[in-house]
């Protein structure tokens, strides 16, 4: 049965059964495989997109249930999600790097939801996202660095 | 091969217009450049390309998988070649033992923290040989002599003012011998190796920040099939029979074959697949299948470690120290099955054509991995090319001895027959519950303190060996010992007069494997904690006391002190509910000592910062090793806190990161990182950052009146 959905601003009709967790029709049927899989069971976080500017692990998101319009790490734009790409490459966070688009991801929900983030707000809004590379201090010290660049 | 070469070099010639590229193989070897390093061939067009637009592409021997080789060979060759570092770009070689082993190895792999230390030598003169053929290229067309050339910075330039970029002259560099013997810069020098102002970003950052990064799981090519396999739930099971009925029934499943793993299953996408898989039923005969729990296996190593084992060491008389009276100190600890869990579970990608085949994926030993897929599909070697892609982490799960992922991708790709391309996908379930774990240990450990000094040690070990049965088994198992199961433990950095050390090796289906920091994993845990207690029974000071005892150990006792030093250590006595403990560790030749800052929480203990001092010789990175010890103190730190694998009649029970528990950002403690200076030749940094991090807990913990867990995780049960 064709789902419509949108995507990266892009309007789609998928041919996949209801069930098809969003994940698997971004990276399989769509080819947008920026997002990435790690546990399938919502405890990682590398599968993490927007759906109407909302951070949700798309593993565990049938895409029939898809209620609004999907952004993924290919199409994150704007100054919250510049001034966290910008931070993460200054301190070079990334080491295996398969975790990070999901790292990303929330980092940049973060940073819209709140613009001065405590160590405690890094800690509640990024504890979903499991860096098996353990980049944990990069990535908070890059978040509090987007965090002052977006006040500049 | 042949056509997968001839494609390559076409492609670049069609969009480089360069090349140092693809003139294979060479000749020449060079002179001992420096010190003792081993000789390797002068290799440029092997290692090196520089492209008509300037930009200078590494290719690199070893697989990128966050430890940073792209960025650490790119910087050696970057510095000899006196290249701009904006220019520089890395990508992996292909699978190629003759021109692309391990210099440590003799094979192509990676592993050990080798990557810099077996490259430090061999990739310095690719870059010097690169120099030396544009040198002598723009000395010709500017009909000057080639002394009188400079390089700086990606320019060339000549004191009659003429000057020119690397992409002008890198066809015509080509197209010269390479030279026989190149000499290195004194390290004086260096403009690059060591840099540590900010500049020298890691060349993989980019698309690891922007997903454009490829990993194996992105692949996608036309036809491809994604190949789920069905496995036994015990380890050593093997099928009887399956009804693939309801798999087939599911939408979108192709195929369903038999391997010698279990069953496969063909999909288009990984959905159905996963759909397919769960809708099989399968029997399995188990009657060689291991089917204990762990809690078994444990309470019969506990109860072997009490018998005396396989001599691994000694010195003196360790039989004597304990009974000429003195007070004997004992203790036990006991380590469980650790999974690796790199981010990206395992995966590969395979075409073939009957007569050719092509395998995409993160090999870490591509030179067995090559070996067993040519063999797999009857093609001959050269007939088969492995391409290495970024792995997203490995931890040493990909690199395995028995080459067992890279014999299932060939086995999934032949039984469905030639022409259908397949990327076969472990979940994380299949991760977790497929071995190749790092094996359960159990140390048992004696002292004796008399007149205020430690004058005996003895360590009985118990535990599977990763080597027996591998193509190791002959390098690593010497007289019934395997050596990374004692690595650590039979020679210790301590001056101790009597001394012991021996071990049982018992056996299980269950398959174990290398683990980050291999034998440290255990042994540094086990010395660094025992060691601490017996000193604390002498009434020593932790740092004091093992400095008086490394006097044939400058450079760890340098890391030691260095990490005294930045942590002001004071003893590690309570202070505001936080202890500190101190632990220091060599392994793979770098020389690691941590102080870590502890307090008592409501689970368990509560890490809030973590310092560390390294010796790893030359630093070429600095940043680069920084991060690696973050890294390695939260990768080892997480399993000392969280993690075990257990087996409940053989079945594993942790098949999810929902219980086997990973360390989150909230549980990971700051970490400041001293390095120390050296001139010594590098060693690596991958593994290192992982062994003192338990032991320096347990030892706070010890002051904070916990006690030194015996038995990890320190925090169990509470997932
Ligand atoms: S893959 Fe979705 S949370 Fe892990
Ligand atoms: S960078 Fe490797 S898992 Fe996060």
């Amino acid at each position: 049965m064709a789902i419509s959905l949108k995507v990266n601003g892009a309007a789609h009709s998928v041919d996949v059964d209801d069930d098809t967790p969003l994940l698997w029709v971004l990276r399989d049927t769509l080819g947008l495989t920026g997002t990435k899989f790690g546990c399938g069971v919502a405890q990682c976080g590398a599968c993490t997109v927007f759906v109407n500017g909302a951070a949700r692990r798309s593993c565990v998101l049938p895409v029939a249930a898809v209620d609004g319009e999907v952004t993924t790490i290919e199409a994150i734009s704007g100054r919250e999600a510049q001034a966290v790409q910008a931070a993460w490459t200054a301190r070079d966070v990334p080491q295996c790097g398969y975790c990070q688009s999901g790292q990303v991801m929330s980092a940049v929900a973060l940073l819209k939801e709140v613009k001065k983030p405590t160590d405690q707000d890094i800690d509640q809004a990024m504890n979903g996202n499991i860096c098996r590379c353990a980049t944990y201090v990069r990535i908070r010290a890059a978040i509090h660095d987007a965090a002052r660049a977006l006040e500049g | 091969m042949t056509a997968m070469r001839l494609s390559r070099r076409t492609m670049l010639k069609a969009s480089a217009g360069l090349v140092i590229a693809l003139q294979l193989p060479l000749p020449g070897r060079a002179e001992a450049a420096a010190g003792d390093a081993p000789a390797a061939p002068i290799a440029p067009n092997a290692f090196v390309r520089i492209g008509a637009d300037d930009t200078v592409t590494v290719l690199v021997k070893h697989i990128e998988f966050g430890q940073g080789p792209f960025t650490g060979l790119s910087t050696l060759v970057a510095e000899e070649l006196d290249a701009d570092w904006s220019q520089m770009r890395a990508e992996h070689a292909l699978a190629d033992a003759a021109l692309y082993k391990n210099l440590a190895f003799g094979v192509q792999g990676t592993g050990g923290s080798t990557a810099i230390a077996n490259s430090y030598i061999q990739m310095r003169q690719a870059g010097a040989a690169a120099r030396a053929m544009l040198v002598q290229a723009a000395a010709t067309r500017w009909s000057v002599p080639a002394a009188e050339i400079t390089v700086e910075r990606g320019v060339l330039r000549h004191a009659s003012g003429r000057q020119g970029r690397f992409g002008e002259f890198a066809e015509a560099a080509a197209r010269l011998p390479v030279p026989q013997s190149v000499t290195l810069k004194d390290p004086s020098a260096f403009t690059l190796i060591g840099r540590d102002d900010g500049s020298m970003h890691k060349l993989d950052t980019p698309g690891k920040t922007n997903g454009t990064a490829q990993f194996t799981l992105d692949i996608m090519t036309p036809g491809m099939l994604t190949v789920l396999v069905a496995r036994p739930p015990r380890f050593g099971a093997t099928l009887t029979s399956f009804d693939d009925a309801a798999a087939r029934a599911v939408n979108g499943v192709v195929e369903v074959k038999q391997i010698p793993s279990g069953v496969a299953i063909y999909a288009n996408g990984t959905w159905p697949a996963l759909k397919a898989r769960a809708a099989l039923a399968a029997v399995w005969d188990e009657s060689k299948a291991e089917m204990r729990s762990t809690a078994t296996m444990i309470e019969e190593y506990r109860a072997l470690a009490k018998t005396p084992g396989t001599l691994a060491a000694s010195h003196g008389d360790a039989a004597a120290a304990f009974a000429g009276g003195g007070w004997v100190i004992e203790a036990e600890y006991v380590f469980p099955y650790l999974a690796h869990a790199p981010m990206e579970p395992m995966d590969g990608y395979l075409e073939w054509d009957g007569q050719t085949a092509r395998a995409r994926f993160g090999s870490q030993l591509q030179t067995l991995d090559h070996a067993t897929i040519a063999k797999v599909l009857g093609l001959p070697q050269e007939k088969v090319v492995v391409e290495t892609l970024l792995g997203g982490g490995s931890f040493g799960r990909r690199a395995q001895g028995d080459a067992q992922f890279a014999a299932e991708l060939a086995q999934a790709a032949k039984a469905i027959g030639p022409n259908r391309p397949v990327k076969l996908v472990w979940t994380r379930e299949d991760d977790l519950a497929g071995g190749y774990y790092r094996s359960i240990f159990v140390h048992r450990l004696k002292g004796v303190v008399q007149d205020g000094r430690i004058t005996g040690w003895s360590n009985t070990i118990v535990g599977q060996s990763l080597a027996v049965g591998t193509p190791f088994e002959s390098v690593m198992v010497k007289d019934g010992v395997d050596a990374t199961s004692v690595e650590g433990a039979r020679e210790i950095p301590y001056d101790i007069a009597n001394f012991h050390c021996d071990l049982h090796t018992v056996t299980s289906p269950v398959p174990v494997l290398w683990w980050r920091s291999v034998g440290h994993s255990h042994t540094g845990y086990a010395v660094e904690c025992f060691i601490d207690e017996l000193l604390e029974a002498t009434g020593q000071d932790p740092v004091e006391g093992r400095l008086a005892l490394m006097g044939s150990q400058p450079r760890l006792a340098g890391a030691l002190r260095a990490v005294a030093q930045a942590a002001n250590w004071s003893g590690g006595a309570v202070a505001n509910g936080r202890a500190r403990g101190v632990a220091a560790v060599e392994s793979f030749g770098s020389f690691v000592a941590q102080i870590a800052e502890v307090s008592a929480g409501p689970e368990g203990p509560k890490v809030h910062k973590v310092w560390c001092a390294v010796d790893c010789g030359v630093a070429v990175n600095p940043d680069v090793i920084r991060s690696q010890i973050e890294g390695g103190i939260g990768y080892g730190l997480g399993h000392v806190l969280y993690a075990e694998l257990d087996l409940n009649g053989g079945v594993p029970v942790q098949t999810n990161f929902d219980s086997y528990r990973s360390l989150r950002i909230h549980e990971m403690p700051e970490v400041e990182v001293v390095i120390v200076p050296s001139a010594e030749p590098p060693t690596g940094v991958g593994e290192p950052g992982v062994p003192p991090v338990g032991p320096a807990v347990a030892n706070a913990m010890a002051k904070l009146g916990m006690g030194r867990p015996s038995r990890l995780p320190m925090v169990r049960g509470m997932v």
